[in-house]
């Protein structure tokens, strides 16, 4: 059995048996969770195609959320790029209008699957689906990729946190884009070793991040973090497919990203006081909706 | 922990606790009430005061009260729902001494003027706490098959409702009983393994002292 008390850990276990990781993974919850692999990976596969439907549940005009706060730009982006205007190509285009359009479906009560949060749900799919559609690979180890992708989230909950209320934003869109980037490498044809460095160098560019939403509510700029934490995983990938390292190893990075979330103040974990929430802007917007909440209330 | 905890669970968003989790505490009441409610009075504590609407906490507690699970997309569109099929509803702002931050207090009556006064709080990642009901101060997750057997305080009833699970080979992985004074009204929460039957349920509600037997499964 796996411990998923490190990212070496998962490493060693792949490397011992010439595997990759979401193998090991697949097979270590199959007998954790009492069922077959084939069970496991379907229950995995239903997840993916969640995660499919979820991109075309915002990408039109009329998004908006419940707050009326957020909601149109995925369509927004869409058009854009339709009309040429793309600075990335089409790999970043397929990137960023799936992690904004599924963020916008959350924040529009959409159904998304949480990776590892509902604030931080865009990140992982996007990057995925993206690259699976634009290097044209089967979807089957898309759906493996995921099980890389949830066993360094293991890990990092295991030592750290996913939790933007205990660690802040880097806990969250910080572990969703390290997720993202492991499971791009071995969708790619990485080692796990590579993956693993993956891993280490997207959270090591967010440490720090803080959480400070808006009105308290999972939209400015939880959405717009989707988009960046996407780019963040998929340029982690890029730099460890090429056989980047990181030198300090994916351990240690969760480690200080506990450490530096433990330092954190409480107005910049979650409770809307801090930050972003608490600029002028944003403190009329809160005020204005706390207002409508108890007109009608 | 599974990789179901970190890729998962499937919801309706945009937030697990204020959302997914409000969904789960209406469900869990919709449960506890056993028929479709009529009538239901809200109260939110704290964030879920401050920040219901723009979390579609209210849309997600009326949907689980509806029957919905915290993946049914028709919890976009519960106050309609609830609107066309006669359901009144009122929510309230309030402040509840010592509470979760996330914490509704939901009072809701069926047609047949049966009442269920619940409070739980919704305390992150999706997974809720019930706290309260029916003034009898309880303390479970619905994470587990849960069985709540709302009794009168009296000698044996605790033994005869674990005697005739056993005697359907169910294991009892937790049990907590709750009385609001000696031989007055008393709760029995039990969580057990594997999932209960029918059957099993109709045996319970026929012993002595039992009032009531809702059985919870897994959300």
């Amino acid at each position: 059995m796996l411990r998923y008390d490190s990212v070496d850990e998962l490493i060693k276990a792949a490397e011992e048996r010439d595997k990759n990781i979401s193998d090991i993974v697949l097979e270590d919850q199959a007998q954790e969770l009492g069922k077959s692999t084939d069970d496991i990976y379907h229950q995995m596969e239903n997840n993916a195609k969640v995660m499919e439907e979820s991109i075309l549940d915002a990408l039109h005009p009329h998004t908006k959320s419940a707050s009326g706060l957020s909601g149109g730009d995925a369509y927004k982006l869409y058009m854009a790029l339709e009309q040429g205007k793309s600075l990335g190509g089409s790999l970043m285009d397929k990137v960023l209008i799936k992690a904004l359009a599924i963020a916008e479906s959350n924040a529009s009560m959409g159904r998304i699957v949480a990776a590892p949060t509902a604030g931080s749900c865009g990140i992982l799919p996007s990057v995925l689906l993206a690259v699976q559609e634009d290097k044209k690979i089967p979807r089957p180890r898309m759906i493996m990729s995921l099980f890389t992708a949830a066993g360094m989230g293991m890990v990092i909950a295991k030592r750290a946190s996913i939790s933007g209320a205990e660690g802040g934003c880097q806990a969250e869109c910080g572990s969703a884009a390290a997720m993202a980037a492991a499971a791009l490498v071995e969708m790619l044809g990485g080692s796990p070793r590579m993956a693993g460095h993956a891993c280490a160098m997207a959270l090591k560019s967010v440490l720090g991040l803080v959480c400070d939403p808006v009105a308290g509510l999972v939209e400015i700029p939880c959405i717009k973090r989707n988009a960046t934490g996407a780019i963040n995983a998929v340029v982690a990938a890029q730099l460890a497919l090429a056989g980047i390292e990181s030198l300090i190893p994916a351990d240690e990075v969760i480690d200080a990203m506990k450490e530096v979330g433990d330092l954190l103040v409480p107005s910049l974990r979650e409770t809307g006081e801090g930050g972003l929430a608490a600029t002028p802007t944003a403190r009329k917007l809160a005020k204005k909706i706390f207002e409508d909440n108890k007109e009608n209330g | 922990m599974n990789v179901f905890d970190i890729i998962g669970p499937i919801m309706v968003g945009p937030s697990s606790s204020h959302t997914a989790g409000a969904a789960r505490i209406g469900k869990i009441v919709r449960n506890l009430l056993g028929q479709e409610p009529v009538e239901a009075i809200i109260e939110l504590h704290g964030s879920f005061a401050q920040t219901y609407k723009g979390h579609g906490t209210d849309r997600a507690i009326i949907g689980g009260l509806l029957g919905f699970d915290p993946h049914d997309l028709r919890i976009r569109d519960s106050l309609n729902i609830a609107a066309k099929q006669g359901f009144h509803f009122t929510i309230k702002q309030v402040n509840l001494k010592d509470a979760h931050p996330n914490t509704a207090r939901i009072s809701v009556r069926d047609g047949s003027g049966k009442r269920v006064v619940v409070t739980a709080a919704s305390v992150g990642g999706g997974n809720v706490v019930v706290r309260d009901i029916n003034g009898l101060e309880v303390d479970f997750t619905g994470r587990s098959h849960t069985i709540i057997i709302p009794h009168k305080d009296a000698p044996g009833v605790v033994a005869s409702v674990t005697g005739l699970l056993s005697s359907y080979n169910i294991n009892i992985g937790k049990m907590k009983v709750y009385r609001k004074r000696r031989g007055g009204e008393a709760i029995m929460v039990i969580e057990v393994d594997q999932e209960i039957d029918q059957a099993v349920a109709d045996k319970l509600i026929k012993l002595p002292c039992v009032n009531e037997v809702t059985v919870l499964n897994p959300l």
